[in-house]
């Protein structure tokens, strides 16, 4: 970044963790009255997102200004580097623990299901009761279950096509190339919602649901959670374009860019466990 | 006390025009008052979770129900541990990290300080969330702190507040964490490397890492919770093919880092307060951080010892088994190091000596107890017995909270320019400790004869040594409330305190005036 700041900037005082505050507030009190049948719980849920957006909209406005009026140094951004590095180790570990949801239940839950007897054991309850995990293994594949060489190879190669334009774009911006910026940015992001569109029909044609047992609950939650984070990767990356149009970086100074473009390799690196141990083994 | 060194600095800064007032607080971006902030939320916090454990404990004064309802016992064990876990220990922690890491590592604040108070005011509605699920209709979550299926499936509106309380929490220590993190990475002052860091900045900065890898678990177990109990899912419901068992290893995956984020800044503390009154460097620094860094790997694989009774192979046994004693080593190793500071050191005891000595004593004992919990066959006898509420208490009470109280004695002065009451502070010291072992030491006894944990009812034989606890839970409750005395006497007035405070104390935060000027280190100081 700029050496035109040769002290750290220290922001001064600041009224958006309030709002922060605030806004989870009213999301996670309205959401437990919603989910408790009362009636307020969802207008204070809507006040909550109201208060959200304005909250990220007007907070990343102000860091966005503070960044192109070329308050940041270097130290600045290597900051915000360690930050960024931190923030996707913290996403990983929260797929890991659904991770581990699923190889628990695949091999730890199904197998003890499958031997227990008496009153206590599976085909206490269910006649005729089989362990088997619905994509056990490439070649076997039960009724219902997500077949992995359709719809899901296709995401597959658009994620990891995605990955590639997106570094394109990063070459671009390095050798200030703009229209190979922004035709990558904008190739990015149109695989991005075809993936969404694809997985959405997915879900749709699905033979199951989220209720649908064990298999269900871990296929809907990983698959859920990350397509969650495609979508809020998408809309960084939209708003990162939209920053490349007015000219917001040049070939030294784009963390804004690096940033999102690390989170969108992270999403990629998390579809690509999820298609081999959700949809494929 | 014995301050020797009187040199007197003028106020250098001002105070660039912050706002004053509420909207000081409220829009805060310096590190020293959002550090006051967390501390003053934890002694809140505190306050108010011991008073639930005043409640359990009047209840157990005799056998029989007296004062309260099973139900309403069972929301009290609940919320004073969730309470005290994660409204009390956990922020005075941050609040020490705010204050004393950008001041060790010669920063002009935390590199991201927007955050760092979003981190603090994230504790409030969580806070809100967890006091107000006693009003919901069914009370509050009585499930326990662990929150396990199926009784937290089963529970009513207050399991969801609870639950959405933890997942704030969690957003807060992720982002402090990442805030502390890099603050240490990226702001240190020119010349202070790795290793020659503060003990204290060394055992948050793994405690950080901790926080990362641990709380978004966390979340991912409470975000099952939700969706068994509202949208139909079946993780920890054997009839749709999940299992119970499935949430203890997600949370204790979770839950036992946990344990060490909530000790190992307290080990930071006692690194920092033993040799100033030793006058003496720490014994063994290098060990120290290597140490401290083996606990924090082994606490990621030792988690199902917590479970020894839920059902798992026997080989996962054998291996949480081993691996729990292992922890024994690491930690052994900073003991010694704590005995061979003080070993032919020039000792003093004032009040953050008194507290660090006895819980070096204190927590040992917590230590063994849990050394003998970790051996498989005798864990089955006294699994959620009254020695395992001894054990615990013994790490967390005279381990983490009497490290807390030993830190705040230590750097109050330098926090308000002002010296504690020395002899307020001893009775506070002698008081807490001799109450303390009063409460928990007879519960090593109850529980290896037998008395189960959270239960508001036993049996007669077990009634002495209750009534002996209860007598010290109320003198330990009521000696904190002399505590908040001598904080509050020593912030209102006292003896003018030096910039060295004490005279063996080591780091840069004794080079800045005491009361520590708004801002510090603008100009980075150069370490040699």
């Amino acid at each position: 970044m700029s050496q035109s700041t040769k002290s750290y900037f220290l922001p001064g005082p600041s009224f958006w963790p309030l709002i922060a505050s605030i806004s989870l507030f009213l999301l996670a009190g309205g959401f437990s009255m919603s989910l408790n049948k009362i009636a307020m719980g969802t207008p204070l849920m809507v006040a909550g997102g109201i208060a959200l957006a304005y909250l990220l909209f007007g907070w990343f406005k102000e860091v966005i200004e503070e960044s192109v009026s070329k308050h940041y140094n270097k130290q600045v951004d290597k900051s915000f580097r360690w930050g960024m590095g931190f923030f996707i180790f913290s996403e990983v570990m929260f797929f890991f623990g659904f991770f581990g949801a699923l190889f628990y239940a695949r091999n730890v839950s199904l197998p003890w299901l499958a031997d227990a007897h008496g009153l206590t054991g599976a085909h206490a309850v269910w006649q005729n009761f089989s362990a088997a995990w619905p994509t056990a293994g490439p070649s076997l594949k039960l009724e219902g279950a997500m077949k992995p060489w359709g719809l899901p190879a296709i995401n597959t190669l658009l994620l990891l096509t995605s990955g590639v334009t997106l570094t394109w774009a990063h070459w671009g911006l390095m050798k200030n190339k703009r229209n190979q910026i922004i035709i990558g940015l904008a190739l990015t992001i149109a695989l991005g919602a075809a993936f969404m569109y694809l997985q959405y029909t997915e879900y749709a044609e699905a033979a199951f649901t989220i209720k649908s047992g064990i298999y269900g609950a871990t296929f809907y939650m990983l698959t859920g959670f990350h397509g969650l984070h495609v979508t809020m990767g998408t809309i960084m990356l939209a708003i990162i374009l939209f920053r490349v149009l007015k000219g917001h970086f040049d070939s030294h100074d784009h963390f804004g860019f690096e940033a999102v473009a690390w989170y969108w390799h992270f999403v990629d690196v998390v579809w690509l466990f999820l298609f081999i141990f959700v949809y494929w083994l | 006390m014995s301050s020797t060194t009187t040199t007197h600095d003028a106020h250098g800064h001002d105070d660039h025009g912050h706002p004053t007032g509420l909207m000081r607080w409220v829009k805060s971006t310096n590190h020293k008052d959002i550090g006051t902030m967390y501390l003053w939320f934890s002694f809140t916090m505190f306050l108010f979770a011991g008073a639930l454990a005043m409640g359990i404990r009047a209840e157990l004064f005799q056998p029989g129900l007296q004062f309260i309802k099973p139900e309403v016992f069972n929301q009290l064990t609940t919320l004073h541990g969730l309470i005290m876990i994660f409204g009390a220990i956990m922020p005075a922690f941050v609040g020490f990290a705010n204050w004393q890491v950008p001041l060790m590592i010669g920063a002009p604040d935390m590199a991201f300080p927007r955050l760092n108070n979003m981190s603090f005011w994230l504790l409030i509605p969580a806070a809100i969330l967890l006091l107000a699920s006693f009003f919901v209709p069914g009370g509050a979550a009585a499930g326990g702190w662990t929150m396990y299926p199926p009784l937290s499936v089963q529970g009513g509106m207050s399991v969801d507040m609870s639950i959405f309380a933890l997942h704030i929490l969690g957003v807060s220590s992720i982002v402090g964490s990442i805030n502390i993190i890099t603050t240490i990475f990226n702001m240190r002052a020119p010349g202070m490397t790795l290793m020659k860091m503060p003990m204290f900045v060394w055992t948050w900065l793994i405690t950080a890492y901790l926080l990362i890898a641990a709380m978004p678990v966390l979340a991912g177990a409470l975000t099952m919770l939700i969706t068994d109990r509202h949208f139909g899912t079946h993780f920890f419901n054997a009839a749709g093919g999940g299992d119970p068992v499935l949430f203890q290893h997600v949370f204790w995956f979770f839950g036992h880092p946990e344990v060490y984020i909530m000790i190992l800044p307290a080990f930071g503390i006692l690194s920092t307060i033993i040799p100033t009154f030793a006058r003496k460097p720490l014994f063994g620094y290098a060990s120290m951080v290597y140490a401290t860094a083996a606990i924090a790997v082994l606490s990621f694989v030792v988690w199902a010892h917590h479970m020894f009774t839920t059902g798992m192979p026997v080989a996962g046994q054998l291996f949480f088994m081993y691996s729990t004693m292992l922890i024994s080593v690491p930690t052994g190793v900073k003991v010694f190091n704590w005995l061979a500071t003080m070993w032919k050191g020039s000792m003093t005891f004032e009040t953050p000596m008194l507290f660090s000595v006895a819980v070096v004593f204190l927590f040992t004992i917590g230590g063994f107890s849990g050394l003998v919990c970790a051996i498989l066959p005798v864990d089955i006898q006294l699994q959620d017995t009254y020695y395992v509420v001894a054990h615990f208490h013994y790490v967390l009470f005279s381990g983490a909270a009497m490290s807390i109280m030993g830190g705040v004695y230590y750097w109050i002065p330098k926090w308000t320019g002002h010296m504690y009451d020395e002899t307020l502070g001893k009775w506070h010291f002698w008081l807490t400790t001799i109450a303390f072992n009063v409460t928990f030491f007879p519960m090593h006894f109850t529980g290896l004869a037998g008395m189960p944990r959270r239960i508001p009812d036993y049996s007669q034989q077990f009634a002495e040594f209750n009534m002996i606890s209860s007598l010290g839970a109320f003198a330990l409750g009521l000696s904190q409330l002399l505590f908040l005395y001598v904080v509050i006497k020593c912030i209102r007035g006292g003896a003018k305190a030096t910039n060295q405070v004490w005279d063996g104390a080591q780091g840069l935060e004794w080079t800045v005036a005491s009361p520590a000027p708004f801002h510090t280190f603008e100009t980075p100081p150069q370490v040699k």
